[in-house]
């Protein structure tokens, strides 16, 4: 059966340490933005963490949410792109093609999550990032979108290398760079069609939930977080 | 009130008409420069966009769609001013239309023109937009038909097609009348493009037949222009674009900003070429008539939106509708009722206010209103997306600042060329027909 990637995120684990981010910003060659045009809303984080206050003060409480592309089923975000640029691969990823993109920016437009990000300008490294680029991920040109890809690379490497070791891929096998990198391990990462993966599991939680599940979008991110 | 134009003796028509044809004044060559050099900082504006990048502009996630968009809304809406009205008053035989017509079917030419520029402008890598064409080619892709974008392009490719071919039919007679023009490239230009007229009742009858059939044919591509311009927005997910009256809604705001361009244009060429006798009190006060309607009609759609919306409560929507009624964006809000809804009521629905000079000012009032409508549908939606954390403001920069006057004085510019090379009023349609002659 074809794979179904797909992550949970636990909530109730997460510290909002921003350790995901940075993680990503490495392993995905994302652009410096600079505290210029990041003050302008233009930094490429391709999972940001949101956060939520309840309470007033002193009384409050914040919760954290790392939020990165969904990988809907239901992507709003593939049919609208006029050069498929966008669209869904075999084993359930909204993928990116930036070679195709013409930077409609109706993709970005079209999802609920505002989690897709474009280059403003030629991408830039200041000194010495430039030499610390992932040799397993394009670096993308000014002028197209750019996402969350679930680490496409690493699936493709983990499965490569099983392959010529003549194993099959197993549960846990694969990492994305965020997941691999959450020191409090709130985040899950493997197949959702396999009913014994840890992420499966994960999934059939009564703690499950979501995002902005109600607009039909089927996201493959599970969110796990107590009820109140 | 007597006085129309079919009185007078048909060659005094013509040489009034054709008139304008020759002779350069200063204030034309002056307008021309002036235009000229507006036009060309804004090409200068979009070559410094296309070398450094989308960032020059004001856009910021979340908001993509900025001032491009609102302009490209606007001039496509703009072009309905022509053919549609045109059409319409041909179809229904308004003996009134004849002299508004032509002037009407360039404006929807030259606005298609500007207006097909901004999918282009907006575009993150503008030299690559002829990927959206379906064409063979070396990523062995068609363009993806599913998409609203595609569903623009071949809408406006096939409205730009049809009103061209809708502005020149009736201007063949025309250009048969000056192929006899005395100097040698306007000859050749005439003789040219009136392909061989030699006005023979067979030649009439095709003709007659050809108009009608593109008035029938030009009125359904106009409509279902808009209407796909609007899907652009409807069809997304996004909070107050989501909506199922945007196409209806969206042909009505094109028509209503239309008739207003056309009665500015109108009121312009009465005044610079001197046509008080062709251009009278009674086709303003027809065509204000007609916008007075479409206020109307307008303002039932806005208020049909809006009332829907914030009796519905959807928390995502609301927040676009709080930010539009009354925050960031209502002083634009309230400023677009005002010029689009209560100008129009008050100088065109009270009869002894209803002038050529106010309806000037109202249709004016209403170019305005219309394009802040645009921008009021475009960017509060997108600053304040679903999900809270994401929203965002937007300003535009000089850029796109520079850019959108450009296009204003490009429709200027091409206006001017255009009245200089042809009769912008149609001349053959006042010769009397044969069997009256004598």
């Amino acid at each position: 059966m074809e794979r179904r990637w797909g992550m949970t995120i636990d909530l109730d684990r997460c510290t909002g340490c921003q350790a995901c981010v940075v993680a990503c910003h490495a392993e995905n060659n994302l652009p410096v933005s600079g505290p210029v045009e990041a003050a302008k809303g233009r930094a490429v984080h391709w999972i940001r963490v949101d956060r939520y206050y309840e309470g007033t003060f002193p009384d409050v409480k914040v919760k954290y949410m790392p939020v990165m592309c969904q990988h809907c089923d239901d992507a709003p975000c593939e049919p609208v792109c006029p050069v498929y640029a966008t669209y869904h691969n075999a084993e359930g990823l909204n993928v990116q093609v930036y070679n195709r993109c013409v930077g409609t920016f109706y993709c970005a437009n079209n999802c609920p999550y505002t989690v897709r990000y474009f280059n403003w300008f030629e991408p830039e490294w200041p000194e010495p990032l430039q030499l610390q680029h992932n040799p397993d991920v394009a670096v993308r040109p000014g002028g197209v979108m750019e996402k969350c890809t679930f680490c496409i690379q690493r699936i493709k490497r983990t499965k490569q290398d099983a392959a010529q070791e003549g194993r099959p891929v197993v549960d846990g096998d694969v990492q994305p760079a965020c997941v691999q990198s959450c020191p409090a391990e709130a985040m899950t990462f493997g197949d959702l069609n396999d009913p014994n993966s840890k992420v499966s599991r994960l999934a059939e939680s009564g703690r499950a939930t979501r995002l902005l599940e109600e607009l039909g979008t089927k996201p493959k991110v599970i969110y796990l977080q107590r009820g109140k | 009130m007597a006085t129309t134009p079919e009185l007078l003796p048909y060659g005094r028509i013509r040489e009034d008409l054709f008139r304008p044809l020759s002779g350069v004044s200063r204030n034309y060559v002056l307008a021309t420069v002036v235009a000229f050099v507006i036009g060309a900082a804004g090409l200068v504006a979009w070559g410094h966009q296309l070398r450094s990048g989308m960032g020059v502009t004001g856009l910021r996630r979340p908001v993509f769609w900025g001032f491009y968009l609102v302009n490209f809304v606007f001039w496509i809406g703009i072009s309905h001013a022509g053919t549609l009205i045109s059409a319409i008053l041909r179809l229904t035989d308004a003996a009134w239309r004849k002299p508004v017509t032509r002037a009407a079917e360039a404006i929807t030419v030259f606005a298609l023109m500007i207006g097909a520029m901004f999918p282009i402008i907006h575009l993150g890598r503008g030299w690559l937009f002829y990927w959206l064409f379906p064409y063979p080619n070396g990523r062995l892709l068609w363009p993806n038909f599913r998409s609203p974008l595609l569903w623009d392009v071949t809408a406006i490719t096939t409205y730009l097609t049809g009103s061209v071919i809708y502005l020149y039919l009736p201007l063949i007679p025309d250009l048969a009348q000056l192929a006899e023009h005395r100097t040698l490239w306007r000859r050749t230009l005439y003789r040219t493009l009136s392909l061989g007229w030699t006005g023979s009742d067979r030649e009439w009858h095709a003709l007659e037949r050809a108009m009608k059939l593109m008035a029938g044919m030009i009125l359904a591509v106009a409509v279902s222009v808009h209407t796909v311009v609007a899907w652009d927005f409807a069809m997304t997910v996004a909070p107050m674009w989501h909506s199922t009256i945007f196409g209806p809604y969206f042909v009505t705001g094109a028509i209503f900003s239309g008739i207003a361009a056309l009665i500015v244009v109108l009121a312009a060429l009465r005044k610079i070429l001197h046509l008080e006798f062709y251009l009278t009190r009674h086709h303003f006060n027809n065509l204000a008539k007609l916008l007075l309607l479409m206020s109307l009609l307008w303002f039932y759609f806005t208020m049909a939106e809006n009332l829907t919306v914030w009796y519905g409560n959807d928390p995502g929507e609301m927040a676009v509708f709080a930010a539009r009624t009354r925050a960031r964006y209502a002083p634009y809000f309230w400023t677009m009722v005002l010029l689009n809804f209560v100008v129009p009521l008050v100088l065109l629905g009270i009869r002894r206010l209803r002038t050529i000079r106010t309806a000037t000012i109202a249709s004016a009032c209403v170019l305005v209103g219309m394009w802040l409508e645009r921008y009021l549908i475009i960017v509060p939606t997108l600053a304040n997306p679903r999900l809270a954390s994401a929203s965002s403001t937007y300003t535009p920069s000089w850029v796109e600042l520079a850019i959108t006057a450009a296009t204003f004085a490009a429709m200027v510019m091409l206006y001017m060329v255009f009245s200089k090379l042809f009769p912008i009023i149609a001349v053959w349609e006042f010769k009397p027909h044969p069997l009256e002659e004598e």
